[in-house]
């Protein structure tokens, strides 16, 4: 007769509080969180946008509010995490080979950057030009 | 080793909300930011002027076939990768209940928001 | 083993330890152990079987990281026992647990079965082009051309010692999910100009169990002690995946 008697451990559900790895982990996770109600607030924007002038304007000034203020804060700190895990873990997902190497991880990572910036700077001058 | 039966494969439809996902991330991760730090913080304090943010320029670039496609990319895309992390969260966090439900909850929450703007896109028109 | 210089400094070690006989659930004993600054967690666990407790229980062999037998947790982190060394805990105590998400067996030996079971499944061999198509031992080798063999090399490193299954949450959540090391293998075959199996090993990668159970957490690429990379694996796996998704809805067996 065996004498094994395996001893099986669970999970437990507080796994991603007890390292750091899995925490940043959940915070990149928990971003979407904050992006997703920015995207309500834009689409209630987009609403009120469809609704007259008079709407819109109400949509504008509600947004002066200390409150939202501070919500547009914490997204966009969690925004940019995302931006940050996203392009890091960008090279994982492409293959690119030139002449039997792989394409090196920092060019594709600062390739990103590189076009983070150029879009964050257009989206600002097509908005105050 | 003897293995008669062959085993049966079921293939996932992961891949079209992973390709919302990964469509939507990368969005985000190139625009989220600077469109936050406009339209939350910047006009609202006041920092910088309104400029091309005001009811008549967005109406008219809203009333665009162009610019229509461009607000509800904007607007919905970004909530199909959001959703999609959320329902995976809700696994990574224990909640082992109805995930057949959590499943139609969350992308049927992106699909309901998307058709809502994309509805009012078409009646402004 | 050339004699060890006597410090006099002595590290505490935590041990999990399990013994299926009498123990209904594992319990920690605190070993002192003389510190010297060469000395490997594998060979403070080898002190301690030789002087101080001989019942105690762990897998090794090569003692330089090929083999794959001496991984365990180091203080919550999957490590090789051979790789991992007192002086970067030292003066602090270390605790050893046996490999997070796999069953305990006795002590620091853990339960693999499960692992070697998803090795096997995603066929690890090269399937040839066709069956009794085979090319013949005397018509010469199959060629491979240095860039052939690059696409595949990181992902051929792999020494199945399932560090990257204990890093693994959606592992632990879910074991039904294939896992890092043996997807990464898939992928290694996959990826083989010698290799004509991708249609079948497919099949595995598409399923939800398949690579769809990896959230990319990323861990594992982490922990391994190889540089493999399993999560990159995976990720490209996806693409493969989604392509193969698309084909299938044109194109339906």
């Amino acid at each position: 007769m065996s004498k094994r008697k395996p001893y099986t451990r669970e999970l437990p559900s507080d796994w991603w509080m007890k390292q750091l790895f899995y925490t940043k982990y959940m915070i990149r996770e928990g971003s979407s969180v904050f992006i997703t109600l920015y995207s309500l607030i834009l689409a209630w924007g987009v609403l009120r946008l469809s609704q007259g002038e008079v709407a819109f304007n109400g949509w504008m000034a509600s947004l002066q509010n200390p409150l939202m203020i501070i919500l547009h804060l914490i997204a966009l700190a969690l925004a940019l995490y995302h931006t940050i895990t996203w392009f890091s873990l960008a090279p994982k997902a492409v293959d690119l080979w030139i002449k039997g190497k792989r394409l090196d991880d920092k060019v594709i990572i600062s390739g990103h950057y590189a076009t983070f910036i150029i879009a964050t700077i257009l989206c600002l001058l097509i908005i105050t030009l | 080793m003897s293995e008669n039966k062959e085993k049966t494969y079921i293939r996932s439809h992961e891949p079209v909300f992973w390709g919302l996902f990964g469509a939507g991330g990368m969005l985000t991760a190139f625009l989220t930011p600077v469109m936050i730090l406009i339209t939350g913080l910047l006009i609202p304090l006041g920092i910088i002027d309104k400029g091309n943010f005001n009811y008549q320029t967005l109406h008219n670039f809203a009333t665009t076939w162009f610019g229509a496609a461009v607000i509800l990319v904007l607007v919905a895309l970004p909530l199909w990768h959001t959703l999609h992390r959320i329902f995976h969260a809700l696994h990574d966090l224990g909640v082992k209940r109805g995930r057949d439900w959590q499943m139609v909850f969350c992308y049927g929450f992106a699909f309901a928001v998307s058709v809502f703007v994309f509805t009012l896109l078409l009646q402004m028109f | 083993m050339s004699k060890p210089v006597e410090t006099g400094q002595i590290i505490d070690i935590d041990i999990l330890r399990y013994r299926p006989e009498e123990d209904k659930k594992p319990f920690t004993q605190t070993f002192e152990v003389p510190y010297t600054e060469d000395m490997s967690i594998l060979e403070a666990l080898q002190h301690i079987k030789d002087h101080l407790d001989s019942t105690i229980s762990f897998r090794w062999s090569c003692r330089m990281a090929i083999c794959g037998s001496c991984g365990l947790m180091v203080n919550g982190v999957p490590k090789l026992g051979c790789k991992a060394f007192l002086r970067d805990y030292y003066p602090k105590k270390i605790s050893l647990e046996p490999l997070a998400n796999f069953p305990i067996e006795r002590d620091l030996v853990v339960v693999m079965d499960d692992f070697i079971k998803k090795l096997e499944e995603i066929k690890p061999y090269i399937i040839p082009e066709k069956t009794g198509d085979k090319k013949c031992l005397s018509e010469g080798p199959h060629k491979q051309t240095p860039e052939q063999m690059a696409k595949y090399k990181q992902f051929s490193m792999c020494i199945n010692c399932g560090l990257c299954y204990a890093a693994c949450p959606q592992y632990g959540l879910d074991n039904k999910f294939t896992g890092p090391a043996a997807l990464a293998l898939l992928a290694r075959y996959n990826r083989d100009s010698r290799d004509f199996g991708e249609a079948q090993r497919m099949k595995i990668v598409n399923q939800e169990e398949g690579v769809w159970g990896c959230t990319f957490v990323g861990y594992c690429s982490v922990v391994c002690p190889k540089g493999v990379d399993p999560a990159a694996a995976i990720q490209l796996l996806k693409v493969e995946s989604s392509k193969d998704y698309l084909i299938g809805m044109f194109k339906p067996e």
